[in-house]
């Protein structure tokens, strides 16, 4: 498995490939640079697909999104967030700062 | 020998138990299932708690500031500590402090100062870098990460894979071979700074532990002043084994109270099911996976605080350390598979710890030694050096 997600960019607009599975997925905004990380986990309502749809409510900038079904949902999310720091040197836009967050040299 | 508690350990366990099951249990009930870490607010004012139990920092000695608890006790402790869902390996989250890395109270002062001291205040981290893409569970043969002298320095090359923490670490204990022909007489042990020039972090590992990942190091012309050296060098066999062998004891202790709580979950629900018109707790078949539990966490329990009270009283405990790992791993393992299967659907969901426990346990048979590798260290106990 790659470290990046490197799965194809979706329109918001189509979200039937959805279903309630654990996971971790990416927004993206207009030229689809990676503007938000998030994750589905155990006590999610609906899984993937509820956590997407409700942070497109919150999200109006995001046009794009991508996701990967995973239950290791929590290393993941780390993992996409440690990376996009290596990356760009901060975490995507609309993630809150997390303290504990490691360090990547991949 | 006498399995009783003393007036003290009573009360101990006691104050612990009401611990987990009035502090870290409904805490829970709005974590992520998989969650190894509180809150920080929470994990702040449960901090102040274990505190003002004046059993904060359980394993930092007593004249580092530490409270004194013999090994028995501390291992009662851990019994009880791993009584929730994430108890295995977050036992209470963490909330009643540890000692980081116990090799460095055998450090020099200067260490001390720089590594050991802002441990314990909580202001560093560090990592214990020993096992290699070549295994782990003989560093006298696998390690070939190698440290070479130059001048003052050692130049460091190599690699070390499964190490926990060290994305997150001020500071590391890094293994190397620094003589060649020497075998377990040629590692050294370095405290290594994770921001010198040379060190990264190449990846994270997942694995079933899906809160936890562990990492993939590099060192690339890594330079370490001599200065940083712990122990003596070619000495750091001495420092693994010895942190090797110590580790196994509260590892057992956490399998047992994991198994303790599943059992008790089981016990609680099998009366209420019913099945063909009878409760659970009527079938035979139910009952005899009850009486297999009981009996499994009996004997883990007294094998490990056999080993525990040998520690405690300055006699050597190899032999029964390996045992108590060996048997609590695999006891604990057989508990909650038994109690998944009386809970039948709901067994498996994320609504129960037993699917979390259920993954986690199996780590407990390869992690701090598979346990094949503890029947080895059995087997040459009880058959002297021939075996080596």
């Amino acid at each position: 498995m790659s470290i990046r997600c490197e799965k194809a960019w979706l329109p918001r607009t189509d979200l039937n490939g959805l279903y309630g599975h654990m996971g971790v997925f990416q927004f993206g905004n207009d030229v689809e640079e990676v503007i938000f990380i998030g994750y589905a986990g155990g006590r999610s309502l609906f899984g993937l697909k509820g956590e997407i749809v409700s942070e497109f409510e919150r999200l109006a900038d995001a046009s794009c999104y991508r996701f990967e079904i995973n239950t290791a949902y929590l290393t993941r999310y780390q993992e996409l967030l440690m990376i996009h720091v290596a990356d760009h040197g901060v975490l995507p836009p609309y993630n809150e700062p997390m303290p504990n967050l490691g360090r990547l040299s991949p | 020998m006498d399995f009783s508690l003393t007036e003290e350990q009573e009360m101990i366990v006691g104050m612990v138990r009401r611990f987990v099951r009035e502090e870290i249990v409904p805490l829970e009930l709005d974590l992520d299932p998989d969650a190894d870490s509180l809150k920080v607010e929470d994990q702040t004012r449960l901090v102040e708690k274990t505190k003002a139990m004046g059993l904060y920092g359980l394993d930092i000695p007593p004249e580092y500031g530490g409270p004194e608890l013999d090994l028995v006790t501390r291992t009662l402790m851990a019994i009880e500590m791993s009584q929730h869902r994430a108890g295995l390996y977050a036992p209470c989250y963490g909330v009643f402090g540890g000692a980081g890395l116990a090799q460095l109270f055998e450090a020099t002062e200067a260490q001390k100062e720089r590594y050991l001291f802002p441990t314990l205040r909580g202001e560093k981290r560090g990592f214990f870098g020993l096992t290699e893409s070549s295994g782990g569970s003989d560093p006298a043969r696998a390690i070939q990460t190698k440290a070479v002298r130059d001048g003052d320095d050692w130049v460091i090359n190599g690699g070390k894979i499964f190490i926990s923490g060290a994305d997150k670490a001020d500071f590391g204990l890094v293994f190397a071979r620094t003589d060649p022909d020497k075998g377990r007489n040629g590692v050294t042990c370095f405290i290594v700074d994770t921001d010198t020039p040379g060190f990264y972090v190449r990846r994270i590992i997942h694995t079933l532990r899906s809160a936890h990942y562990a990492t993939e190091l590099q060192f690339e012309d890594m330079r370490v002043p001599h200065a940083n050296v712990l122990g003596e060098v070619n000495r750091g066999f001495a420092i693994a084994n010895d942190r090797l062998t110590r580790q196994r004891i509260p590892y057992a202790a956490g399998c047992i109270g994991v198994a303790i709580k599943a059992h008790e979950l089981a016990l609680e629900y099998v009366p209420q099911r019913e099945t063909f018109g009878a409760p659970l707790s009527t079938r035979q078949g139910i009952q005899w996976m009850l009486v297999d539990n009981e009996i499994d966490i009996k004997q883990a329990t007294w094998m490990t605080l056999e080993a525990a009270d040998k520690a405690t009283r300055g006699e050597p405990f190899r032999k029964e350390a390996a045992m108590a790992k060996l048997v609590a791993t695999e006891a604990g393992s057989r508990v909650v598979d038994r109690c998944m299967q009386m809970f039948g659907g709901y067994g498996v969901t994320k609504d129960f710890p037993f699917e979390r426990w259920y993954r986690e346990m199996r780590i407990r048979r390869i992690g701090e030694g598979p346990n094949e590798v503890q029947r080895h260290i059995i087997a040459r106990d009880i058959l002297g050096a021939s075996l080596r």
